[in-house]
């Protein structure tokens, strides 16, 4: 019985005995300033690594500007117009790599968009609550696959696949339609920007298709239900509210899926057949900047040669920073939107 | 046809292709597996993990390169990992709202979806040019690069999960502030950073673009980090596009292998979050 | 406010301060059934939520259901347009005939049973769109309408609402931009411009200031000679004021269905007086 009062007697000497001291003892005060260094320590360690992503861009810029400086200054603006890129004469410019890297990235755009916002729709709107996780599993799976691996896929599988089946058959289908016959001009190579466009369209899918799964979840369900109430179907609900209520974080998704596109470089650089000119055809064999680096790099002899490659490096930086960056702002917009609607 | 019936129409119509996007999706998944298995498994024998790579028409394995890989995956992940956590920390304990942390969120997420070949290049002339040569060094730092804005971005996440009043009861026991991360938050977030850690494995076994600069490859077994170093992704590389029927062969292997790798990293990533989850 | 109603030049029954609506023939023997409930019952996965509910909606009247949070009254409100239809695991069982026609039936197509019957929620809901295209949603859903015919309905919508005059100038613009009171009555405008029968109103004041409220009273008031209108909430005087039949649930049963005069004079059940004179809640 006499026990705990006892010791609820001993825990309020000891506590009375501990207030003594913090006031009185220098040795507490000397572990509270230690402590206090020890906060402010943490504090900026913390943040000098946080800097050291702002220092790893600006290495990056840095030393990419370094690097493409004797390209840069040997040819000038040419450089981009130029269609040339002869290692032998050490003429490089950049043309045919920007018109294959934006071909390849709008027909991936072409092929992804639907078909990712498609995924989004049926994962959000129609599938039952026991397949939405496998298939969004198995989508978000694709964004795991390595580029290598979707290239030689592509190089051994997908090539030859659409050289044998679908090439000629659109070589065919718009042999007489102007316009577009030289578009689809053959002979079907399999290897060429179309294919690589494909593949591209197939790799932004889980990117696209996240990120678009995301914004529509953050539609009100009382928003919906109000459409729902006035006797609109699904595809109705979706089609007039929640893509026009979504349309920033829409953009954002697709830009981020274009920045990936823009960038990627194994898989382009199996399929896409290395040549560094610009033809009518989409089925025949060209470059893009990243394929052009991938490929060239370890042989480049001749500084000329390298720092035109650098240059082509600075050049996609620029393109898929600015993309990234727009697409990333356009997220935040949409974000503090809903935030502030709900 | 009246109008509600070309509505329902549309509707269907509609509905239906959303399914077939969704099948469409995972037949790419499937066909790639599927692929990778069919040609993978040939190419799979005792000499695939016991020898290094031959010279064309020879037969050989991919010992060196996969050890090349794993050697630097690890100290590409053992440098990037604490940058990251410390980085992802600043922004969720110290940067909630200040100009400065917003910025560095912002670049991180530019840099996490940026072309990976940017951070080879940057490497290249960052360690290659001032040494002179390839070696592994510099494809353990450019993998780093790669492990730092995906760990940053998930430790962020997952510390911003952990509830505040989690924060306010180890600070009203009167624990310094970096007490109660280090001894309570990061405690509260483990699984959500381990899986961070997961992810950024699973994303820096597959690359290629980096270490084509800075690794480069070498045909022999090497353990020296300041020479070039065999890696399985440059090597897939290589051999893919080789003329050589075994070097196609022992290029299916190493795809199949890094593809297993990578997927059971990822599931396993997401079975630890989804068992977090849970618990919360 | 432009719109006198009916109820104002009439004497007000007046209950422990607490103005009753006007009386209105509300002998039902003298009403037609618009809605009638039969042994309902609604389920959340196996958890259930109505208990063999029956009773019925007149037409042309104001119904209340009133009950404390959790009571079921939404979830009966949201079995008559079967908008929990939208989530899986949630299902209704008895059956709801609306003119003669069981709505629970399996045959029933939903989006026609929607069109016939509007719903406004608790909070206000603008479509991302602008005010006209708000209010011309639903009609352009099911009616080939020529412009000047579309133009004529979101007129009358709008004045039928009490909105026309706020928002006569400005129809182009984002149906966000009006007030939270002004964005109620945008979306009571959207539900009757398709001319439905019966007008479902969730907790519609809930989110609204006072003066909000009181428009959006008058406006129901104003409503009840052309619709059948259910509302429920959670405000007793807001029940006593704009309804002539209130339906009292009390965990997820109906303890009392009556008269809204009887339900606050003399109601039957010694639970509905404790609810009514405030004794819980």
């Amino acid at each position: 019985m006499l026990l705990p009062v006892v010791l609820v007697l001993l825990r309020k000497t000891r506590m009375s005995q501990h207030a003594e001291t913090v006031a009185l003892h220098p040795e507490i005060q000397q572990r509270i300033q230690k402590q206090r260094l020890l906060d402010n320590v943490f504090r900026y360690v913390t943040l000098s690594f946080a800097l050291l992503v702002l220092v790893i861009l600006g290495g990056v810029i840095v030393s990419l500007v370094d690097g493409a400086l004797p390209a840069l200054k040997k040819f000038g603006f040419d450089f981009l117009t130029t269609e040339r890129w002869n290692p032998v004469k050490e003429v490089f410019g950049a043309r045919a790599a920007i018109y294959g890297t934006l071909m390849t990235s709008l027909i991936a755009m072409i092929v992804g968009i639907p078909v990712s916002f498609g995924i989004a729709i049926f994962l959000t709107e129609l599938a039952p609550e026991w397949l939405k996780r496998p298939i969004g599993t198995a989508i978000e799976l694709l964004a795991g696959i390595p580029s290598i691996i979707y290239g030689i896929w592509g190089l051994f599988v997908f090539a030859p696949f659409l050289q044998r089946n679908i090439q000629p058959l659109l070589i065919a289908i718009f042999a007489d339609v102007p316009g577009l016959s030289s578009f689809f001009a053959g002979p079907p190579f399999g290897i060429g920007v179309f294919t690589a466009g494909l593949i591209l369209g197939i790799m932004v899918l889980p990117f696209i298709t996240s990120v678009t799964r995301d914004v529509f979840e953050t539609v009100p369900a009382l928003l919906k239900e109000s459409a729902y109430g006035l006797g609109a179907t699904t595809w109705e609900v979706v089609w007039q509210i929640v893509i026009p209520y979504t349309r920033v974080g829409l953009v954002g998704g697709v830009m981020l899926g274009l920045g990936r596109a823009l960038g990627e470089t194994m898989a382009v650089t199996f399929v896409i057949g290395n040549a560094h000119r610009i033809s009518p055809s989409i089925l025949a064999p060209g470059t893009t900047i990243s394929a052009s680096i991938a490929n060239e790099f370890q042989e480049a002899v001749g500084d000329i040669y390298t720092s035109a490659l650098v240059a082509l490096g600075l050049l996609l930086f620029v393109i898929t920073f600015t993309v990234l960056a727009l697409a990333k702002l356009m997220l935040i917009r949409m974000q503090r939107n809903t935030g502030a609607r709900t | 046809m009246t109008l509600y019936e070309r509505r329902k129409m549309k509707n269907r119509i509609a509905l239906a292709a959303s399914g077939v996007a969704a099948l469409i999706g995972l037949f790419w998944l499937l066909a790639i597996l599927g692929t990778l298995v069919v040609n993978g498994v040939s190419a799979l024998s005792f000499e695939l993990f016991t020898e290094s790579t031959p010279p064309p028409g020879s037969a050989g394995g991919l010992l060196n390169a996969m050890f090349g890989s794993l050697v630097m995956s690890v100290f590409g992940i053992v440098i990037g990992t604490p940058v990251g956590i410390l980085a992802g920390t600043y922004l969720a304990e110290y940067g909630k709202s200040n100009a400065l942390a917003s910025l560095i969120r912002f670049i991180n997420d530019v840099l996490l979806s940026a072309p990976s070949i940017i951070i080879g290049l940057f490497v290249y002339e960052l360690m290659v040019v001032p040494m002179g040569h390839f070696s592994a060094w510099a494809g353990t730092v450019a993998l780093a690069l790669i492990v730092i804005p995906v760990v940053l971005r998930t430790t962020e996440d997952m510390l911003n999960l952990v509830p505040d009043s989690l924060r306010e009861a180890a600070a009203g026991l009167g624990a310094p502030k970096w007490q109660v991360v280090s001894h309570v938050v990061y405690r509260a977030a483990r699984s959500g950073i381990v899986t961070g850690i997961l992810l950024s494995i699973a994303r820096v076994s597959g690359e290629t673009a980096p270490l084509l600069f800075t690794a480069l490859n070498n045909q022999f077994w090497s353990a020296n980090m300041n020479a070039p170093m065999a890696n399985l992704p440059v090597v897939i590389f290589t051999y893919a596009l080789s003329p050589y029927e075994d070097w196609r062969r022992l290029a299916w292997g190493g795809a199949l292998l890094i593809t297993v790798t990578i997927l059971v990293l990822n599931i396993a990533a997401r079975l630890l979050t989804s068992r977090s989850s849970v618990r919360q | 406010m432009d719109r006198p109603s009916e109820a104002q030049g009439s004497a007000a029954t007046q209950f422990r301060g607490i103005s009753l609506a006007s009386p209105r023939a509300t002998d039902p023997a003298a009403l037609t059934e618009k809605i009638s409930i039969k042994n309902l019952e609604f389920f959340y996965g196996s958890h259930k939520t109505l208990k063999d509910i029956s009773l019925s909606i007149y037409d042309r009247r104001v119904t209340a259901f009133i009950g404390p949070s959790g009571c079921g009254k939404s979830t009966l409100l949201r079995v008559l347009n079967r908008m929990y239809d939208l989530y899986p695991g949630q299902r209704a069982a008895g059956t709801v005939l609306l003119d003669g026609q069981d709505i629970l039936s399996p045959k029933q197509d939903i989006n026609l049973l929607r069109a016939r019957i509007g719903m406004v929620f608790q909070r206000p809901t603008p479509f991302p769109m602008s005010i006209f295209d708000n209010v011309a949603f639903g009609m352009r859903l099911y009616e080939r309408l020529s412009q000047s015919e579309i133009d004529g309905r979101v007129e009358e919508a709008l004045k039928g609402a009490a909105l026309w005059n706020e928002v006569k100038e400005k129809l182009n613009q984002s149906g966000l931009s009006l007030s939270g009171g002004q964005q109620q009555r945008l979306c009571i405008a959207r539900a009757i411009a398709v001319r439905p029968s019966v007008l479902l109103l969730d907790e519609p004041a809930s989110a609204l200031d006072p003066i909000s409220t009181a428009k959006i009273e008058e406006l129901i008031d104003s409503l009840q000679s052309q619709y059948t209108i259910a509302i429920v909430t959670h405000n007793m005087q807001q029940a006593a004021r704009v309804s002539d039949f209130t339906a009292f649930l009390l965990m997820g049963e109906l303890v009392e269905f009556s008269r809204t005069e009887d339900i606050f004079t003399k109601p039957a059940d010694p639970r509905t007086e404790a609810y009514v004179t405030g004794r819980f809640g």
